[in-house]
């Protein structure tokens, strides 16, 4: 199967360019926002986008992504609406989304019922799922259900991962490996762990699919670090923690839309070298 | 049936279908060397014997069954024994969990343990066993607890534990545990999290029973050599479960032995009211395991309620969850009211001012003593005292101090 995921990073590939790819909260602060911010990000070149749903017991997240998070869930997020929604702005053709990768809990998934879940995914737009806390060893009978619902299932790799371990997961997974940074949580981080070249080349050698990296970044120049060792990176925190503004009385919802869409540009940019 | 019961979980931590690890993949190996490290210090008997010696020496092991006489009179139907965890060091079962863990972390050359507590019982048991060991040691403490629980918090850091406070969500039990967690995430390699109950990835929940199993192993033989025959009934309270699973687990093959776990019902079965988990709940994923959480239709997890801080958890043990489908264990709840009236009841009849968590088991076993004939035993486990408690219950009851 190709995927509309691993369309984009061959493409990308064959431009010499990374990927450059959004983390943003849906229903952060409601999913009419979450469409319009969605809308921004495709004119502003972003190659993918993760979709984060709001969970209430993230453990995996930083304070500023379960800030996120606790806002929408505060809103009356719900998962069935988020779906409607996408699914409502796929079928607009005046927008041409980049392809959509949900990061969602299993916790969500298993109690929603894991084949509605794909289903609606599907319909919804969703090119392919990262379930942070389904590790590769829990994955098996839901990786054959997303397989079927022709998603892809995106494996983490972590620095403290073995790499026996390593080789199990990559061969179960697809679309494209998701390289965290470092041993932690999700946040903004001044460097990047200099151990991290070593642990991309060592990933390199074990799987020809795309290497993105995510954890800790939040600008340019953490993007040269990664050229030519990484096919792409994903920036949640520095990106989430402007939602916060919408509830700035001094700030228009467009002018934070925009600054959201002006921040994502310059990143955007960054992947061109 | 039953002796499969005894026989979980499976190398992967599988209560029949419940247990297992879904948690992030950082924590993964860190998962992996501690089942390995764990299973070691099983067969290893200098392990098992300072561990023993520690129980015995230090926490004050074995404590009594004690049978109470005047609750018994006053039920007018089954003896009610008591299992008397509130006699340990810390006053309460927490401490056997703690020692045990405690070895292991030094076993795995690490310095620093984090623990999460809602009561402050495993806090302080954490505290003090970091402390006799020379570990650093940091709690995680939701801040509505820290106001409860103030005693506790100021026996944590008299110790030498940190306290951080976690002001995220419901400020509770469950928000200390998520922040555990993400301290965990980031200093796995330097840090084991010594979980307080039956809950988590595995090999948490079967460690963790393992090391309170010492409470139903110790009272099934002093109820042998005290009645002469197992006891029919026995009871404790179960908010993650591991005071229950401990007293229950080597009861468990004993098909005779009539077990009940008390949830804290709180001010009534409506959403967001009470903590009874198995009564109210659904399959689900609550930090890292899979059984009955009290969640929504989109699988949030849900606000609950209790009296006790150490009750008002949304999941329970995996184990427990087993039991509860396989049908060798009832489960039930005691509402803040019938809790504090066992609490009352058990100062003015026996002497002794229980931990609200273990009143709930207590309001429980005076129902179930006065539907019993006079010839049959029930056995309570005391899981703490209530030292802890008595500014809340204070303040619930309208009283000064």
């Amino acid at each position: 199967m190709t995927s509309s995921i691993s369309e984009k990073f061959a493409t990308l590939k064959s431009e010499n360019r990374m990927a450059f790819m959004p983390f943003i909260t849906a229903g952060d602060p409601d999913l009419a926002t979450t469409v319009d911010v969605l809308k921004e990000l495709a004119r502003q070149g972003v190659d993918l986008v993760e979709v984060g749903f709001p969970y209430s017991d993230p453990i995996a997240d930083g304070p500023v992504i379960q800030e996120s998070y606790t806002r929408a869930l505060n809103n009356g997020f719900h998962v069935h609406d988020l779906f409607e929604a996408l699914k409502a702005l796929s079928a607009d053709e005046s927008v041409s989304l980049p392809p959509l990768v949900g990061m969602v809990s299993y916790a969500i998934i298993f109690r929603y019922g894991a084949d509605r879940f794909l289903q609606e995914a599907a319909d919804a737009g969703f090119s392919g799922l990262i379930v942070p806390d389904l590790p590769g060893d829990e994955a098996q009978e839901f990786a054959e259900k997303t397989r079927t619902a022709q998603l892809d299932l995106v494996q983490l790799v972590s620095p403290l991962t073995p790499e026996d371990r390593t080789r199990r997961i990559v061969q179960a997974a697809n679309g494209f490996i998701y390289c965290i940074s470092v041993a932690g949580t999700t946040g903004v981080r001044d460097e990047l762990p200099p151990e991290l070249t070593a642990h991309l080349e060592s990933l390199r050698s074990l799987t020809d699919l795309p290497l993105a990296v995510g954890f800790g970044i939040s600008k340019p120049s953490h993007v040269d670090t990664l050229r030519g060792k990484a096919d792409g990176f994903i920036i949640g925190s520095a990106i989430v923690k402007q939602f916060a503004a919408f509830s700035d009385p001094d700030k228009t919802r467009d002018e934070v839309i925009s600054s959201i869409g002006k921040y994502a540009g310059e990143m955007a940019a960054a992947t061109k070298g | 049936m039953t002796t499969s019961l005894s026989n979980v979980p499976d190398s992967s931590g599988r209560f029949g279908e419940f247990g297992r690890r879904f948690v992030p993949e950082t924590l993964m190996h860190a998962l992996e060397e501690l089942t390995q490290e764990y299973e070691k210090a099983k067969q290893d008997p200098a392990f098992q014997a300072e561990l023993d010696d520690l129980l015995k020496h230090y926490v004050g092991r074995p404590n009594p069954l004690y049978f109470a006489e005047r609750l018994t009179e006053h039920c007018g139907g089954g003896k009610i024994y008591f299992k008397r965890e509130d006699l340990n060091h810390t006053g309460a079962h927490k401490i056997n969990n703690t020692m045990g863990q405690a070895l292991l972390t030094m076993r795995m050359g690490k310095k620093r343990v984090i623990a999460e507590t809602g009561a402050g019982q495993h806090g302080v048991a954490s505290a003090v066993a970091c402390a006799r060991f020379g570990l650093e040691c940091i709690v995680y403490m939701g801040e509505e607890d820290i106001r409860r629980q103030k005693l506790n918090v100021f026996n944590m850091k008299m110790m030498g534990a940190e306290v951080r406070g976690v002001s995220s969500g419901s400020k509770t039990l469950r928000d200390a545990v998520n922040e555990a967690m993400r301290d965990w995430m980031s200093s796995v390699e330097t840090t084991h999290y010594i979980i307080g109950s039956v809950i988590g990835p595995h090999p948490f929940p079967m460690m963790v029973r393992d090391f309170q199993s010492v409470i139903g192993k110790e009272a099934r033989e002093q109820c042998l050599a005290q009645t002469g025959k197992l006891p029919d009934h026995v009871i404790a309270c179960v908010g993650g479960g591991s005071n229950s699973a401990g007293m229950f687990y080597p009861f468990i093959d004993d098909e005779g032995v009539k077990l009940t776990g008390v949830e804290a019902g709180g001010r009534g079965p409506e959403p967001g009211e009470h903590a009874s988990t198995l009564s109210y709940g659904a399959k689900g994923v609550l930090h890292g395991s899979f059984g009955y959480v009290l969640q929504d239709d989109d699988g949030q997890t849900m606000d609950v309620h209790s009296i006790s801080a150490g009750l008002d958890y949304p999941g329970v043990g995996p184990e427990h969850s087993y039991w509860k489908d396989s049908g060798r264990v009832n489960y039930t709840a005691i509402t803040d009211d019938e809790a504090l009236e066992g609490f009352q009841t058990m100062a003015r009849l026996e002497g002794i001012i229980p931990a609200i968590e273990s009143s709930h088991a207590i309001a429980y076993a005076v129902k179930a003593a006065r539907q019993a004939s006079p010839d049959e035993t029930i056995v309570v486990c005391l899981s703490g005292r209530g030292d802890k408690d008595v500014n809340e219950v204070a303040r619930l009851l309208g009283r000064e101090i």
